[in-house]
């Protein structure tokens, strides 16, 4: 369980204009400024819920997440992840949380994952049998068979994830905090990653903690959503409340070709090319917009979708700037 | 301890060839030895033989490759990467894994050295080395207090990276006065009283004057050298307090402000 009471954390940064004569002067006079990366947060995370954790560049997604794993002391306010306070980061805390980067790595680069994971057994205190079905398990359900022994240095980006993960969860944490786990990755590899996660989740009752530019991986894994920006929280629920309140219509779209009056009468277009239309209809008149076009002649594919979680993030951001000017 | 020590000698297997060149760059004392050896060539230089000049550079050299580490790079390199964060999270203290990496280190320096030892002992040198092992047991103590006090030394450099960008410079500053106070370059018995002296209060000789001189037998007995070794324990046991301190307030820093 995760407990944030108005969580702080403000850094004071130096600031200095460019230029010899301002580096100069703040050889004298430095100039500071407090930025509030995170600025009076809370929320409570059960065990075993999945929740993913948005925000714009910079809202203080990163910041948060290390306060949780114990790498950051809060400035004000409580945070308990699994009944230990993180900051203290004593050895039994440790063993229950894992936190992944994806831009961060724990593998040692020029020698074998396994390496890695044995290093780990150690530092974590896997009794042997307990670890070698952990990697057993692991290894089955991330294919890792080929991938343990050729050098870190010589793993794709994808490959590399999977060890990552693999060294992450050897010890088999109750909480996990994944902070991009699939940047860069091609789309069959995010997949993989993402059915892993939930696999993980299912199988141990482990509580997840998911940041993510990529809203496939929270639209499939995470039926919560946290949302911040500026370091304040602006949404904490379920994923599809969210994006039913943000942007209630849906989408309709089909292949062929219908003139634009019709187009008009039926909804609001979005896109329109040579092969296919996408129009946003409200939910309470889908059942006559689909009547109409299935009636239509050379109306093809048929698809209803909500609006993509991208466009909600976006609203729901310009939504709050503008009620905050 | 014993996996950690595995995966740390696996890796210096792996990095064998930049460790190999990295310890072959240390000639230094060797530059030393044919400057001081054609001084006394004729006659003994003050105490010094030719037989002792050759001794006291071949063991500097032994000394030096046995007790150097790299651990204030790495510190320096995992905080600018922010890799520092995977380490922190592991319930082992850092000091620990570092310590272990360095460790492994000794067995491949060991290898690398062996021809150093080996033409020691084919010179006329070999009758200056000590061979009783009272003595032989105190230059063992030396070395690794040698070793723990070198090690702590860099633990605590590397540790102001916390604080400082650029804190390697800082190296190139220790490295400076390790050069003059150390015995590095010249022999401490041979250097004016004052610096003598002021070497005598300092840490660097205990890492590398000390030693040497307890092989080259410049100690008549156990009972001379057994000060020796003390004072060395004594500085490593600062320098561990020291770098302590320094990584303390440095991973506070850290968990204030982030990486």
């Amino acid at each position: 369980m995760i407990q944030v009471r108005d969580l702080k954390k403000h850094f004071k940064v130096h600031k200095r204009p460019p230029g010899l004569a301002a580096a100069l002067r703040s050889v004298v006079h430095r100039t500071y400024t407090t930025v509030k990366a995170v600025d009076g947060v809370s929320f409570t995370i059960e065990r075993g819920e999945r929740v993913g954790f948005l925000g714009p560049t910079g809202a203080g997604k990163t910041t948060t997440l290390k306060v949780l794993s114990g790498l950051l002391h809060p400035t004000a306010g409580e945070v308990s992840v699994a009944e230990h306070r993180p900051q203290k980061r004593a050895a039994a805390f440790l063993r229950q949380i894992t936190l992944v980067m994806g831009q961060k790595q724990q593998l040692i680069w020029d020698l074998p994952p396994a390496e890695t994971w044995s290093l780990n057994r150690a530092v974590f205190g896997v009794a042997p049998a307990e670890f070698d079905r952990t990697l057993a398990e692991l290894t089955e359900l991330l294919d890792l068979k080929e991938l343990s022994q050729k050098p870190t240095r010589q793993l794709s980006l994808g490959e590399r994830m999977k060890c990552e993960l693999a060294a992450a969860l050897l010890h088999k944490p109750t909480t996990l905090f994944l902070d991009e786990p699939t940047i860069g990755l091609d789309v069959a590899m995010q997949v993989t990653i993402r059915e892993f996660i939930r696999e993980y989740n299912q199988r141990h009752d482990a509580t997840v903690m998911l940041t993510s530019h990529y809203m496939d991986d929270v639209v499939a894994l995470c039926p919560r959503v946290i949302v911040i920006d500026g370091g304040r929280l602006i949404h904490d629920g379920d994923l599809r409340a969210l994006v039913k309140s943000m942007m209630p219509d849906k989408r309709v779209s089909f292949a062929g070709a219908m003139a634009a009056d019709v187009i008009e009468r039926l909804g609001r277009l979005v896109t329109q090319d040579s092969a296919r239309t996408t129009i946003e209809v409200p939910e309470d008149r889908l059942r006559e917009v689909i009547g109409h076009l299935l009636a239509g002649e050379g109306i093809g594919d048929l698809a209803i979708e909500d609006p993509p979680l991208e466009d909600v993030m976006r609203k729901l951001f310009k939504s709050k700037t503008a009620d905050a000017s | 301890m014993p996996t950690m020590l595995r995966v740390g000698l696996a890796e210096t297997i792996a990095y064998r060839a930049e460790m190999i060149v990295w310890i072959l760059t240390t000639t230094m004392p060797l530059v030393m030895l044919s400057l001081w050896t054609s001084v006394a060539d004729e006659a003994p230089f003050r105490a010094y033989t030719q037989a002792d000049f050759v001794a006291y550079y071949l063991g500097a050299l032994i000394v030096r490759n046995l007790t150097s580490n790299w651990v204030a790079w790495q510190i320096a390199e995992e905080i600018r990467m922010g890799t520092l964060s995977m380490r922190l999270l592991r319930p082992v203290h850092p000091f620990a894994s570092f310590l272990a990496t360095h460790l492994a280190a000794l067995p491949l320096r060991l290898v690398v050295i062996t021809p150093v030892v080996g033409i020691l002992f084919l010179t006329a040198a070999r009758d200056v080395v000590i061979d009783d092992p009272a003595r032989i047991g105190l230059f063992v103590l030396a070395m690794a207090g040698a070793w723990l006090l070198t090690f702590a030394v860099f633990l605590a450099i590397g540790s102001l990276s916390f604080f400082l960008e650029k804190s390697m410079s800082l190296v190139e500053v220790y490295f400076g006065l390790f050069m003059l106070m150390s015995g590095y370059l010249i022999p401490i018995d041979l250097m004016p009283p004052w610096m003598a002296t002021a070497a005598e209060w300092l840490p660097f000789r205990y890492m590398l004057g000390a030693p040497v001189e307890i092989l080259i037998g410049r100690y008549p007995d156990a009972a001379a050298v057994a000060p020796v070794v003390a004072r060395t324990w004594a500085w490593a046991a600062v320098m561990v307090a020291a770098a302590a301190v320094s990584w303390r307030a440095g991973v506070r820093r850290f968990e204030a402000y982030g990486a």
